[in-house]
């Protein structure tokens, strides 16, 4: 009779070897393998970020490696905290972070509800549409960047288009008012497909059963709309505000070929400015405590969208 | 409100989750405001004690 493979693997053990493992116990054995994993995300998240604490209460500079590590207590979040230029600068974090949400949740949920009726093409489309995310966002910056040149750009011509304005007339990337509108327009084309993917997926998770039996109450479309589409997507478009809030707030490439933080330090998100003092000016004490600060704001905002996440999942 | 309260002197975890999730978004408001760079001063410990409190909190009895 054939054996099967686990039977022969458990035959070539070597008597000692399977002795030894025959006295363990299950929860033993679950931890021999488990514990790998577990030493990998100590190794690779969580000690870096004790490390990262630790630095922020000191002066240490990693390319003076050989120098003397002053203690400086809370020095550099009271010189963080208290620094105007950084203010400004998580202001234009705020104003990235909440119109990029604003409107690709608005034009994602579209797109998907749109993309959700039965039509001719409809798998095409949702390929045209899905494609922007899959470039790289360094492909994405420069692409854009070439799209709002005032000379040549096609987006100011269509700008031109629609108002009679003189094409050239206006610099997307370097107008400081119009700059911080730039970056937003770029993340929101590139990134709305996500949003509209996981909308879909909430769309099409609706029974159409719910639908008949709301027509069979004569309920109207827009009753429909508000009392069985929108809370069943709910939980979904949550989700997708969560990610794209916390990948938003370290948004970091597809500015930096965009607009370089600038002009001035209008488009400096806090990712930008925060490598700056990291690896141009070399403070890792002061930068650490800057990752700090915003890790602890990520930490806490997604903790409450998380419990919020549940009590709508639990509805 | 005396609800409210009498809950967060029996250390029920609801009325402090909140109580704690108000104190982040507070806190997250006043790092990105722009009118009072006192406000943003304090944003840090306003976030950072609403976190804390809502780790600690979230292992509180129903």
């Amino acid at each position: 009779m054939s054996q099967s493979p686990i039977q022969r693997v458990a035959q070539a053990t070597p008597e000692p070897m399977a002795r030894r493992i025959r006295g363990l116990s299950d929860r033993t054995i679950a931890w021999i393998f488990v514990a790998p994993t577990i030493f990998l995300l100590l190794a690779v998240n969580i000690f870096p970020l004790i490390w990262t604490v630790r630095l922020s209460f000191t002066d240490f500079r990693v390319n003076r490696p050989n120098r003397d590590v002053e203690w400086v207590g809370l020095e550099n979040y009271q010189r963080i905290l208290t620094d105007a230029d950084i203010w400004h600068t998580m202001q234009a974090t705020a104003h990235f972070l909440v119109w990029t949400i604003v409107l690709q949740v608005l034009i994602g949920f579209t797109l998907a509800f749109l993309i959700n009726k039965k039509f001719k093409g409809n798998d095409l489309w949702t390929t045209i549409i899905v494609f922007p995310m899959m470039l790289s966002p360094a492909v994405v910056g420069n692409f854009w960047t070439f799209l709002y040149q005032p000379q040549i750009g096609l987006f100011n011509y269509v700008v031109a288009f629609f108002t009679g304005a003189d094409p050239a007339s206006f610099s997307m990337i370097g107008d400081v008012a119009l700059a911080p509108w730039a970056i937003v327009i770029a993340d929101t084309w590139m990134w709305t497909p996500f949003v509209m993917l996981i909308c879909l997926a909430g769309l099409r998770s609706i029974p159409d059963s719910i639908y008949e039996a709301a027509e069979c109450d004569r309920a109207s479309k827009w009753r429909q709309f508000w009392t069985i589409t929108v809370p069943m997507v709910l939980p979904f478009l949550m989700l997708a505000v969560l990610f794209r809030g916390i990948e938003n707030f370290k948004m970091f490439d597809l500015v930096v070929q965009l607009t370089g933080g600038g002009p001035g330090n209008t488009t400096t998100l806090t990712s930008i400015d925060l490598k700056r003092e990291a690896f141009e000016k070399w403070r890792t004490g002061y930068s650490s405590a800057y990752a700090v600060i915003l890790f602890v704001t990520v930490f806490g905002l997604a903790s409450i969208y998380v419990k919020a996440l549940n009590k709508v999942k639990q509805r | 409100m005396k609800k409210l309260l009498n809950d967060l002197l029996r250390l029920r975890r609801g009325p402090w989750e909140m109580l704690a999730s108000v104190l982040i978004a507070l806190g997250v408001l006043m790092l990105m405001q722009p009118f009072s760079i006192a406000l943003y001063t304090w944003s840090f410990v306003t976030t950072l004690t609403g976190t804390v409190m809502f780790v600690i909190v979230s292992h509180f009895p129903e």
